[in-house]
This record gives structure tokens, C-alpha cells and sequence, in this order.
């Protein structure tokens, strides 16, 4: 068993890019002022030539980071999910997508457990935003293992991916031993009969957590870790829910337009099965610490379990 | 400059502005005025100042150029087909289903295209990235980049302008199309981005201002532009918007109008009258 690594996903991200950082001579990273907090400062102090701070000027650095990539290079940009995914939104889209180009965008802080910095910096649609992008990957790890494979699949993939990274520092549970990570493949954490949990991102360790309690009650829950929400493994998504007859979806994002919809989507068209997707419930966040926002807001494991109930109740 | 290579590039601009006007007739729209405010400027980049391969259009080496204002491309799809990046007869397909020539520029789909662009103030950024690699990796190339006097209203332009000043980027050159005219009016009358100059000078710039119809000019501030270290250079352009065409020039309503067939054929018969009269002297 891989030692327990208790880490943000940022950081396990900044150590990752470092390490690429030997492999990769012709990988750039960019930032927007936010170097310290994104971690990619890690990469800036072993290979500064090759880092490039761009200042509070995220459309500029996306379009930059698309010339760069156009002429070789493998870029990185990050910023805070709302502004790198948000504000340049259409910079990704026009420039990176539309060209296919291989840049890499890197989203932290994402999700309501930024915390204190409140609703203007709790992004709650990047995945939504980065999924209506044709051929954009969307990944969304969720432990420190799990995020160090995503960032060196994403360097040797070609063409454009976006990596949501958390502020919180979370628990590994893979098993880096064996962990292995490929685009556009779910992993089946838990077997299970009952019902499908369906986690991605910082909620799949309470989604863990949530199983391992249900079953201590009796109740055999299937959990699924989604860390590409595209391609999304449709396959994987539709046996889970013939075999089990009911799904929940489990993300740090508004309801609209994550991973409850992606997964819904897919069943509507191929297995309709009823699904209760938990997320934020398009609402705006507020200030407070972290670990008290994902508890008033559900995403905690507690309610996760009376949402399962629930829902085996109903007949 | 030599009067047989002013004769020369003459007649390419005016060969570009017949195949960018008859593209846009063909397509039965698009945006024809700042495609001739351009042609001249987009004549002497391909027809003199860079150094590009139509046979090698992806060579690592080659000089860049980025129409950040990508509306205008009806030019500079002109401008690649005369050069034998692509047949001629493509530009009668330009926005049509299908086509290799898309409505703003694809670098995906078109060869001797080197960035996507059409959304205004991003290609700007794409050139900063191109020439930022291009001194990582300790290569000679050019990179020139275009920008509409109306698309200077983006604040991305301005965060470019920052980055590329800050980076030391001599190896870029920026030209704004100033032919004083945007979709809804005069530059003056909707946002008031003058003095375009004094602005691009307080950014950390090295900024000339030419005539952007007259080739004698437009070679020099080429020239002067590759002598300049340590700050990246903007060429500001006066020109006229829809020039060659009677009646497009100066006009505010034929930023993003095709002439229909019976004013296709006056603004042929004008532009063929010039060619000819070109030719013949």
C-alpha cells in the first residue's frame, strides 16, 4: 500500500509539473499572478526560464499560452478555475479549442471549498464551461496520486486539457502501487449491488467514506470515481446503473452542467434510470471556512449516506 | 525603393483587392472595407518583408503573421492564393459550406493560415506567445501581427501590448489598420481609443506612424522596425477604409457588406481599369 499522502491537489500538481519539467524540455508553465497559490511555483523555482507570469491578465496568458503551443511548446496555464475557466472562457474556446491546440489549463481553487474568499471566487461552472468545448479533456482528479498521473497523461496527450485543481488538502486513498490512470476511464472503487455512486474531484473521498459507512448498515454500494468528465466512460456509467437500478451523482459544482448532467445525459439516451445528483443547487456561495461550506452545502459524507437511504427508500 | 518592385507590389495589392472583393461577392457576405484598407500593408508582408515558403508552410523557421483583426482575411486569402499557398479559384468558395476558406481564419483547415483568429484582441496574444518561443528557442523569425483601430477598444489588446512590451518582444511588430472607421461609426465618435500612438509609446513600444497605401513608407517602417532592441514595435497605419473601390471608401456602411452583382461589377471594372493601367505603364 502507497503511503497515505494527506495534500491539495494544487500542490500534487505544481510537484508533478516539476518533475515533467526534466522530461519535457520544450513544457512552459504560465501563471497570472497566482504562482503561490496554484503551486506552480514549485516548477518557476527549479526552471524559471521556462515560467512565465503573465500578471492579472488571464485572457492575455491563454492567448499567449496558445501562441506558445502553436510554435511547439507545451504549455501550462493556470490561474483560479473562475478566472482561467470563467473569465477566459472564450479566450479557451476561440483560441485553444477552435485550433486544437495543446495547451493545458490549469483551474484551482475550484469549487465552494475555496473557502473564506467567498461566492466571487468559488467557481461552480468551469466543468460545465470546459465541457461544452469540442475536444477539450476535462479532468477532475481527486487525490494526490491521482492528480500526479492526470498531469503527466495530460503532458503526453496532444491537444487541449483542462485540470481542475482543489485549495483543500485531501486524504489519498489510491493505491499508488498499482494506480492506474487513463483519459476517458472511470475507476469502480467499490463493487456494489444496490444502487451507483457516482464522485468526481474532492467528493469521491467523501463518497468513500459515505460506502464504507452504508455498508456497514447493510446497504452494498457500487462507487465510481469520475476524473475525466470528457471523453466521460459512458460504458462503465451505463453497466453500473443496469446493474444497480439507481444512481447518485456527487460533485463540487453547481448541479447544471457537471457531472450529474453528463451522467444523466448519457442514461437518458442509453438506460433510463433515475439519478439524484448532488452539488451545489444553483446558488451562489458565501464566506467561511471550508470544511463548514461542504457540510452546510452537502457535499460531506453524512449527506451523502441519507441521500442513498433516501432514495432506496423510495419505491 | 526600386520603381520596378513599387510597380510590382502595386499590382499585387490590386490583385488581392479584386480577389478579396470577389470573394466577399461570391460569399454574398463579409467584410470588405477593412480588407482594402489592409491590401497594401498585406501585399508588402508577403510580396517582400517576411520570409515564408507557400511549398513548406509549417516550417519552424518561418515568419508569422497573425490578422488579429480576422474579418479582413478576404485580403489575406487574397494575398495566400496569389502567393500558391492555395488555387485562386478558392476564393470564390470563401464562406461557403465546405469551403477551405472559412468566414475568419483557420489554422487548422488553411494552409499559410498561422492562428485561428476572428474573435477581436486574441490574435494579438497568439503573436506575443509565437514570438516569446521564438526568443526561448534563440530563433530569427518575424512576427508580424494585425490590428483593426476598432478592435483596439479590446482590453485584451492592452494586456498584449503589457506582456510584450515587459518580454522585450523586438522581434514583433504590430500594424494597426488605422482607417478611422467601426461597425457602428467613427473610432472618435464610439470609443475614442486616439492617440492610438502616444498609447502603443507609453506601453514601452517604438511606434511610427505611415501612410499605409504607400509602399516607400511601408518599406522603411519595416526596415526601421527590424533595427529596433529590446521593445517591440507597432506600425500605425493611416489608410482608407474600402480603398480602390469608389464607393466603398471612407464608407461606414461596407465594414460587413457584399456588394451585390450589378456594384460587383463597378467595383470590378474600377480595380480591373487600375490593374490594367498598372500593367501597362
Amino acid at each position: 500500500m502507497a503511503e497515505m499522502v494527506k495534500k491539495a491537489t494544487r500542490e500534487s500538481y505544481g510537484l508533478a509539473l516539476t518533475e515533467l519539467g526534466d522530461k519535457y524540455p520544450n513544457l512552459v508553465v504560465l501563471d497570472a499572478d497566482l504562482a503561490e497559490a496554484t503551486k506552480t511555483i514549485f516548477f518557476r523555482r527549479k526552471f524559471p526560464d521556462r515560467f512565465i507570469d503573465c500578471g492579472i491578465a488571464e485572457c492575455n496568458m491563454i492567448g499567449v499560452a496558445a501562441g506558445l503551443a502553436a510554435s511547439g511548446k507545451i504549455p501550462f496555464a493556470n490561474s483560479f478555475a473562475m478566472f482561467s475557466a470563467g473569465r477566459a472562457f472564450e479566450q479557451v474556446r476561440n483560441s485553444v479549442g477552435y485550433p486544437h491546440l495543446n495547451v493545458k489549463i490549469g483551474g484551482s481553487h475550484a469549487g465552494i471549498s475555496v473557502g473564506e474568499d467567498g461566492a466571487t471566487h468559488q467557481c461552480l461552472e468551469d466543468l460545465a464551461l470546459m465541457r461544452t468545448i469540442p475536444g477539450m479533456v476535462v479532468l477532475n482528479p481527486a487525490d494526490h496520486y491521482e492528480m500526479q498521473a492526470a498531469v503527466r497523461a495530460a503532458a503526453a496527450y496532444q491537444g487541449p486539457v483542462y485540470i481542475r485543481l482543489g485549495r483543500l488538502a485531501v486524504e489519498s486513498f489510491n493505491n499508488n502501487d498499482d494506480y492506474h490512470f487513463e483519459i476517458g476511464k472511470g475507476i469502480t472503487l467499490r463493487d456494489g449491488k444496490d444502487i451507483t455512486v457516482i464522485a468526481t474531484g474532492l467528493m469521491v473521498s467523501r463518497a468513500l467514506e459515505a460506502v464504507k459507512d452504508l455498508e456497514k448498515q447493510g446497504i452494498d454500494a457500487r462507487l465510481i470515481n469520475i476524473h475525466t468528465l470528457k471523453p466521460l466512460d459512458r460504458e462503465l456509467i451505463v453497466k453500473a446503473a443496469r446493474e444497480t437500478g439507481k444512481v447518485v451523482t456527487v460533485e463540487e459544482h453547481n448541479v447544471i452542467g457537471g457531472l450529474g448532467d453528463a451522467v444523466c445525459s448519457v442514461l437518458c439516451e442509453e438506460c433510463p434510470t433515475p439519478v439524484v445528483k448532488i452539488g451545489v443547487n444553483d446558488v451562489f456561495g458565501h464566506s467561511g471556512p471550508a470544511l463548514d461550506l461542504l457540510e452546510e452545502f452537502g457535499l460531506c459524507a453524512s449527506h451523502i449516506e441519507k441521500v442513498v437511504k433516501e432514495f432506496l427508500a423510495r419505491k | 525603393m526600386e520603381k520596378s518592385e513599387e510597380k510590382a507590389l502595386q499590382i499585387a495589392a490590386c490583385k488581392i483587392r479584386l480577389g478579396a472583393v470577389e470573394s466577399v461577392w461570391s460569399a454574398k457576405s463579409g467584410h470588405p472595407g477593412g480588407a482594402l484598407s489592409a491590401a497594401d500593408i498585406i501585399a508588402y508582408l508577403y510580396f517582400k518583408e517576411m520570409h515564408v515558403n507557400p511549398s513548406d508552410p509549417k516550417n519552424a523557421d518561418r515568419d508569422r503573421f497573425v490578422l488579429s483583426k480576422g474579418h479582413s482575411c478576404p485580403a489575406l486569402y487574397a494575398a495566400l492564393a496569389l502567393k500558391g499557398y492555395f488555387a485562386w479559384d478558392e476564393l470564390r468558395k470563401f464562406r461557403h459550406i465546405g469551403a477551405l476558406l472559412q468566414g475568419h481564419p483557420n489554422m487548422k483547415e488553411t494552409p499559410g493560415i498561422d492562428m485561428s483568429t476572428g474573435s477581436l484582441g486574441q490574435g494579438v496574444s497568439a503573436a506575443c506567445g509565437i514570438a516569446l518561443a521564438g526568443k526561448m528557442d534563440g530563433k530569427a523569425y518575424r512576427v508580424y501581427s494585425m490590428l483593426g483601430d476598432g478592435e483596439i477598444d479590446e482590453g485584451e489588446v492592452w494586456e498584449a501590448a503589457m506582456f510584450a512590451a515587459h518580454h522585450k518582444l523586438d522581434n514583433l511588430c504590430l500594424i494597426v489598420d488605422w482607417n478611422g472607421l467601426q461597425i457602428d461609426g467613427t473610432i472618435e465618435e464610439i470609443a475614442g481609443p486616439e492617440p492610438i500612438d502616444e498609447k502603443y509609446r507609453a506601453f514601452g513600444f517604438d511606434v511610427q506612424t505611415i501612410d499605409g497605401h504607400k509602399f516607400d513608407a511601408i518599406e522603411k517602417a519595416f526596415a526601421h522596425a527590424k533595427t529596433v532592441k529590446d521593445k517591440p514595435s507597432a506600425i500605425i497605419a493611416k489608410t482608407v477604409k474600402g480603398k480602390g473601390v469608389s464607393y466603398m471608401e471612407n464608407a461606414v456602411g461596407w465594414h460587413g457588406k457584399a456588394p451585390n452583382d450589378e456594384q460587383y461589377e463597378i467595383a470590378k471594372s474600377e480595380l480591373t481599369a487600375e490593374l490594367a493601367r498598372l500593367e501597362a505603364e
